[in-house]
Formats: structure tokens, C-alpha cells, sequence
């Protein structure tokens, strides 16, 4: 063997002509063989995603318009349009994060900051993790049962929103957590040592270095919302009419139902069998999760660097 | 002014440590309400879930071969078969695939290579299932129709591919750090015996790192029993008995396409699947926390 250091050091990406000779045949074509393999597999991977994204833009892109994506649907004027969809989307998203922000993050604290009973943490993190495990389906029916018919809240917004944030709090709980655990200990010593109280120091000195860790846990709850349909289907309906925040005011905003942009692409698709409008809003969803993709990735940097 | 100032500072002592307190508490409460859902997601799934079991019969329900709502004949075996058959030919397609790729991006990938898949897997992960259902019932399954020659191409078959696809990316990525987190010294060991690479990957990190392998595969098995809004589009919708070529309906896809209608018994039947599904869940995530210990362990 003349090559040694390849031989020793070929491990983490390192580039290395392993050598083939010297291998028994049965050798030689295992280790072609499965590199072929590997390399197919990867392929396969990259080649599906190019396949969706340029699939769905191809049929997507020539009949999104700007008045598809700014006005409403009216046989009156004989316009389809998606911007109640947009609009609940957001609403959604918004009456969502304000609940399961302070309640996530808190739980968080709690959990890295004040606890001392190993058996409560262990029961919320549990917890957590059971709820991560749910399926939206199932988040649906409880949704139903609960927030629709135990609460009177009906098909509203709100009891969509309530039903969501069951669902996203393990994802804010965690992903505070774990950037919780970044802050190194001797910030919280050097406040304490220099008097301020337990929930002052979490103010000013945890929290604050924490905050992209917090921010990363919102990006992603962002993406489940946005990408979720059965939940929102049933416990917010598909109704598509404009809301008008300023007119109607937030306590009717929340009452009313409404369909968010995947409820609008399942409807188009499996009800009115219109596809065309369907691969439309296919690819507005597209886009917002390549952002939210994006937006995730950079946030995630900035912690690294950290 | 001392005997007016050392009051004053008394009562903001006194302000600050019951703001110190009350905030605890506040914590503690956010802490408990976590614990609070899931015990109202499990009280109301198995409340509502038991009424229909009860007037059915568990045995008829559960192996009842007939799911026909308007009939009111609820058994869901048919069901239940369909959601373990699909998620069984998921794994058995989605994990080589998951496996091999994990392998790739852990070890022989150049990091600038890893650098663009593994955006793209994330990218994956993140598509709303609504769009793979699109995109499978408007090429797979006319595909499925053409190439077997069936009248229909709504089938399991079309199901196991979107729900392959769909749980790919937590089968690249949990196998992924698993891979990673395998000693060098192992590698470096088999590698100074004379293995080649590969044999080195394959018989020596793969194995040391089977717990997290087998919990991105116990984690699919997850992702798949519970997708309903992909395969909704794409399974046909009718609880035949499960067969690759044939309409089916899961466990999932029950709940999902009679609950926007569906009253009285129907209804409760419904909840009672929603229960079945549940157990299930319970079982895999049980599964899935034994593994994930050991990995950890490893």
C-alpha cells in the first residue's frame, strides 16, 4: 500500500480514491455496488424535490394572477380569487402565536430555570413529547370536540386557533429550551451575584440571549400552521369570504369561519375537481415554505455563530 | 426623610419578592398546562371514543369486516388493515431510500454536496401534505391507472408511494445523526483492518448507530399510520379490504372524509377510530422513546 494516509484518514468527507485493487471480486463488486446505491439513493432524493417544485411552478405559475392572489371570489363579477384564504391564513397564524408564545416560552422557563422536581420535569417533557406525536388528524378531532362543541365556539377562526395551539406548543417548548441551555451559566451567576431577582435576571439577561432560539421555535410553528389542513378543516370550515379586520373589529374576526390557504387548495382539488386554480395555490404555498425554509436556516446560523 | 425612606424601600422589597413569586408561579402554571393538554386530548379521545365501541360490540367493531356508514354496519377491520399494510409499504420503500441517503450525507457526501441536499431534504419536510396530495392524484395516480391498466388509479398503491415520499425526510435526517455520532475510532478501527469504505459503513457505523436507525424507522411508522389529508386524495376512498390495486380506506382517511357530515352513531363510530388510532400512536411513541433512550446510551 503506497497510500497510506488516504487509507488511514478517508472518514468525514475526506476525498479518497479507495482502492480496489488487491479486493477479492465478490469485494470489488460490493464496493461498487453499494456506492452505486448510496448515489442512486441521493439522487433519488434531490430528483423528487426538483421533480415537485418544477412540477407544481409549470402548472402553477401561468394562471396565478395578481387579481387571483387580491380579490375574492364573486359569481357576481366571475372573479377567483384567494385573498380571504391569504387573509385567514395569516389571522390563523397571528391568533395562534399569541396564545402558545407566552405559554411555550413559560413552560420553557420554567423547565430551565425554576424547576427542581425531577419527576414534574420529566412528566412535562413527556408531555411535550406526546404531543409532538399526535397526528393532525386526531388534533382534529379534539378540536371538534372540544373547542367546537364543548366551548359553543363553532366553526371559527378561535377554535381553530386554540385547537393549533395544542399542537405547536411542543415545537416552541423545545426549540426555547434549547436555546434556554445555550446561555451560558455565568451570565446567570453575574446577575444574581449582583442582586437582581430570579424572574429580573430571566428578563434581562436570559431571555434576551435566548431570543433566537425563541424566534426559530416561531418560524416553525409558522410552517406546521401554514402546512396544516385536516385540523383547520374541520374546525374552521372552508367558507371563503372576505374578512374586513377593520370593519368588522377582532371579536367578529375570530367568530367567523373561514378557509386558510390549504383548506382552499383541498376544496378546489377534491371538491370542485379545479385544478388549475388548485396547482395556483399550490405554488403560493410553495413559496412561503421555501421562506419559511430560508428564514429558518438564517436564524439557525445566527445561533450557531453564537 | 431616613424614617419615610426605610419603609419605602421595605414595601419595594416587598413588591419585587412577591413579583418574584407570582412569576414562578406563572412559569409553573405554563409548565402544567402542557400536562393539562395532553390529558384533555387522551380524556376527550377515549370519552368519546368509547360510546360507539360500547353500543357496536369491540369485537364487531374492531373485526367487523364491513365499514358501510350509510348501512350502519361499523366494523373496521378493513381499516385497520389498510393502515397498517399502507404504512408497512411505506417503510419498505421510503426506509432503503431514507437509509442509503442518510449514508451518503453522514460519510461520503463532500460537504459542499451535503450542503445543498440536505436544504433540499428539509424542504421536503416542509411541503403542506395537501400538495403532495395534489401531486400524486394528478400524476401518480393516472400513472398507476395507465401502466396497470385499471379503471381507476385511486389505490393503496398510490397511497404507499405519497406516504413514502412523505416520510423520507425524518428518515434521512434522525438516520443522519445517528450515523454521525458514531465514534471515528470505530470507523478508523475497521478501516486499518482493511475494509474499504463501504464495508466499513455498512457493517461497522450502521450497526453501531441501529438505535437511532431504528428510531427514524419506528418515527416514519409514526409520520404514516397519521397522515390523512395526503392519501385522502389520492386511496379512493371506499373500505374495500386492502389490496395494492384496489379503493381503500384508513384509519386516518375514515375520520377525515365522514366527519364534515357525519351524525348520531356514525359520528360516534368515527370517534371510536379516532381512539383506535390513538392507541396506536401511544404504541409507537412507547416504541419510539425505548429506542431513542438507547440510542442515546450508545
Amino acid at each position: 500500500m503506497t497510500h497510506t494516509t488516504a487509507e488511514t484518514m478517508p472518514v468525514a468527507g475526506k476525498k479518497t480514491k479507495a482502492s480496489l485493487k488487491g479486493l477479492s471480486p465478490r469485494r470489488r463488486v460490493y464496493e461498487v455496488g453499494m456506492r452505486a446505491l448510496i448515489y442512486a439513493a441521493a439522487a433519488l432524493v434531490v430528483a423528487l424535490l426538483l421533480f415537485l417544485l418544477g412540477y407544481i411552478f409549470y402548472m402553477g405559475l401561468p394562471n396565478l394572477t395578481w387579481e387571483f392572489l387580491t380579490s375574492e371570489e364573486s359569481v357576481l363579477k366571475g372573479t377567483e380569487g384567494i385573498l380571504p384564504a391569504i387573509q385567514n391564513t395569516l389571522y390563523v397564524i397571528v391568533a395562534t402565536l399569541v396564545v402558545v408564545l407566552p405559554l411555550g416560552v413559560g413552560a420553557a422557563i420554567y423547565l430551565t430555570e425554576y424547576a427542581t422536581n425531577r419527576r414534574l420535569v420529566t412528566a412535562i417533557e413527556f408531555a411535550t413529547e406526546t404531543l409532538a406525536g399526535i397526528p393532525s388528524i386526531l388534533y382534529a378531532l379534539v378540536g371538534v370536540l372540544v373547542f367546537c362543541q364543548a366551548l359553543g365556539l363553532g366553526k371559527t377562526l378561535i377554535a381553530g386557533s386554540f385547537t393549533l395551539v395544542i399542537m405547536t406548543l411542543p415545537t416552541i417548548i423545545r426549540t426555547t429550551q434549547e436555546s434556554l441551555k445555550t446561555v451560558p451559566q455565568s451570565y446567570r451567576e453575574g446577575s444574581l451575584g449582583l442582586g437582581a431577582g430570579k424572574w429580573h435576571m430571566i428578563r434581562t439577561v436570559v431571555l434576551p440571549s435566548s431570543i433566537d432560539g425563541i424566534v426559530t421555535g416561531c418560524i416553525l410553528a409558522i410552517g406546521r400552521i401554514v402546512g396544516e389542513s385536516a385540523v383547520l378543516l374541520y374546525t374552521v370550515g372552508m367558507s371563503m369570504v372576505l374578512q374586513d379586520f377593520f370593519r368588522d373589529g377582532i371579536s367578529s374576526l375570530l367568530k367567523s369561519s373561514g378557509s386558510t390557504l390549504t383548506v382552499a387548495l383541498y376544496v378546489y382539488a377534491k371538491e370542485r375537481a379545479d385544478f388549475d386554480l388548485a396547482f395556483s395555490v399550490a405554488v403560493v404555498l410553495m413559496v412561503i415554505t421555501l421562506c419559511i425554509n430560508l428564514a429558518a436556516k438564517l436564524v439557525g446560523k445566527r445561533l450557531r455563530k453564537k | 426623610m431616613k424614617e419615610t425612606a426605610a419603609p419605602k424601600k421595605k414595601t419595594a422589597q416587598r413588591m419585587k419578592d412577591a413579583l418574584e413569586r407570582f412569576m414562578q408561579i406563572l412559569f409553573l402554571i405554563c409548565g402544567f398546562i402542557a400536562i393539562a393538554f395532553v390529558l384533555v386530548v387522551t380524556v376527550y379521545l377515549i370519552l368519546s371514543g368509547l360510546p360507539a365501541i360500547r353500543e357496536i360490540g369491540l369485537v364487531d367493531f374492531l373485526f367487523g369486516q364491513t365499514w358501510a356508514s350509510s348501512q350502519e354496519q361499523f366494523g373496521i377491520l378493513p381499516l385497520i388493515l389498510t393502515s397498517v399494510y399502507g404504512t408497512a409499504g411505506a417503510i419498505l420503500l421510503g426506509v432503503p431510500v431514507g437509509f442509503l441517503t442518510a449514508i451518503y450525507l453522514a460519510k461520503v457526501a463532500p460537504p459542499k454536496v451535503a450542503a445543498v441536499i440536505r436544504p433540499a431534504v428539509d424542504l421536503l419536510a416542509g411541503i403542506p401534505s395537501v400538495v403532495y396530495g395534489l401531486v400524486g392524484m394528478m400524476v401518480l395516480v393516472p400513472a398507476i391507472r395507465v401502466a396497470f391498466d385499471l379503471p381507476a388509479g385511486d389505490s393503496l398503491l398510490a397511497a404507499i408511494v405519497v406516504l413514502a415520499v412523505m416520510i423520507l425526510p425524518s428518515i434521512i435526517s434522525v438516520s443522519e445523526t445517528a450515523l454521525k455520532a458514531v465514534p471515528r475510532e470505530y470507523e478508523e478501527a475497521s478501516l486499518a483492518l482493511g475494509a474499504t469504505e463501504l464495508e466499513t459503513y455498512f457493517r461497522v457505523s450502521a450497526p453501531a448507530a441501529k438505535s437511532g436507525i431504528a428510531a427514524a424507522v419506528v418515527l416514519g411508522v409514526g409520520r404514516a399510520i397519521g397522515e390523512a389529508m395526503a392519501i385522502l386524495m389520492v386511496a379512493g376512498n371506499v373500505a374495500n379490504m386492502p389490496s395494492l390495486f384496489s379503493s381503500v380506506k384508513f384509519l386516518t382517511t375514515g375520520i377525515a372524509s365522514e366527519l364534515s357530515y357525519a351524525s348520531g352513531l356514525q359520528r360516534d363510530a368515527l370517534f371510536s377510530i379516532g381512539l383506535v388510532l390513538f392507541l396506536f400512536i401511544m404504541l409507537i411513541n412507547v416504541i419510539l422513546n425505548v429506542f431513542l433512550k438507547r440510542s442515546k446510551e450508545d
